[in-house]
């Protein structure tokens, strides 16, 4: 199982916990996935609403590890500061470092991600870059200090399931000891698999799951494609059903950032 | 004074960042504060003092990918 920053976690599967379509929903897809990390956020509160507290409640219950993300910045700065604000908040050093550099495809800044994850682990922080394929990019983040690697398989949200074969597996093959992660872009249970199958520590879903309809189609998918078994036609049935409701016009697939910080409101 | 509070012009009496939370009505709540872009520690909060036009940003834990 995999290993990060010293912690042995009894699950590949990592779940975002955003998009669903209610808070049990979203407990019941943890609770039936036995996912081992959660990823959270931190976003803009409102004294009147509290709205975050109410989710603090929900996620305590989860009994998993929590992964804050930097979701929403789009410079070194914004990411820094949200990093060190998720740290009080979640009370861990893990953080999933997202600089995002294109407002439409969620692409990473890999400039400012790799100077953001500097600072980071000087500050002290264990980082997850959210990252493309690039190998060189790739060993920049390791020698300022990494040491798990999350390179996107789609852009976020698409589906589009493991895009650069040949760049995932070239990762995989110049650093068989860093712990890799699928991050962004799977839609199916077999993308996951196949991810897995070439050698990746785990995966981490998010759309695909929150926007199934039936999270629990994908607990009963999975298994049998990360055992190397056939599918039986049930399986492909569901992941056909899942493909179809990730299948929505680009602009629906942005991440929620009307309440990501440091956004001008003025 | 007037400051701003997550992208919003907001007036506010009090001037330490730890009155001002309780003022806007966070109280007890779970919630990490920046100013100016700049990491502000709960442990920091009594001795932070804000002045007009300073930038507040007031976050909680939230869903997230």
């Amino acid at each position: 199982m995999p290993v990060f920053y010293g912690t042995e976690i009894q699950s590949r599967l990592m779940l975002g916990t955003a998009q669903y379509p209610s808070p049990a929903i979203l407990a019941d897809a943890f609770r039936r996935s036995k996912a081992g990390i959660a990823t959270v956020s931190v976003r803009r509160e409102s004294g009147s609403e509290q709205a975050g507290q109410a989710f603090w409640d929900l996620i305590k219950e989860l009994d998993v590890a929590l992964l804050p993300n930097t979701a929403g910045c789009h410079s070194v700065r914004e990411a820094v500061t949200t990093a060190h604000m998720a740290r009080e908040l979640f009370d861990t050093k893990w953080i999933k470092l997202e600089v995002i550099g294109h407002a439409d495809t969620l692409q990473p800044d890999i400039f400012g991600l790799a100077e953001a994850a500097r600072i980071l682990t000087e500050d002290g922080f264990q980082v997850f870059p959210y990252c493309t394929e690039d190998l060189v990019l790739c060993e920049k983040l390791l020698d300022v200090g990494c040491e798990v690697l999350m390179p996107w398989g789609a852009p976020i949200g698409t589906g589009l399931g493991l895009n650069n074969i040949y760049g995932l597996r070239t990762l995989r093959g110049h650093f068989p000891d860093v712990p890799l992660v699928v991050d962004a872009g799977l839609g199916v249970p077999s993308q996951a698999a196949q991810a897995i199958e070439m050698g990746y520590d785990a995966v981490l879903l998010n759309t695909a799951v929150a926007k199934a309809g039936d999270p629990a189609a994908w607990r009963k998918a999975l298994p049998w494609q990360w055992r190397r078994v056939p599918w039986p036609k049930k399986q492909i049935r569901w992941s056909h059903a899942i493909w179809r409701r990730l299948q929505r016009p680009l602009s629906e697939r942005r991440s929620c950032d009307e309440l990501a910080p440091f956004l001008s409101g003025l | 004074m007037k400051i701003v509070v997550n992208g919003e012009k907001v007036e506010v009496t009090a001037t330490q960042l730890d009155a001002i939370l309780i003022e806007l009505g966070h109280g007890e709540a779970k919630v990490a504060t920046a100013l100016n872009e700049e990491f502000v520690p709960a442990t920091m909060r009594a001795d932070t003092a804000l002045e007009a036009g300073d930038r507040l940003e007031i976050v909680a834990p939230r869903q997230g990918g």
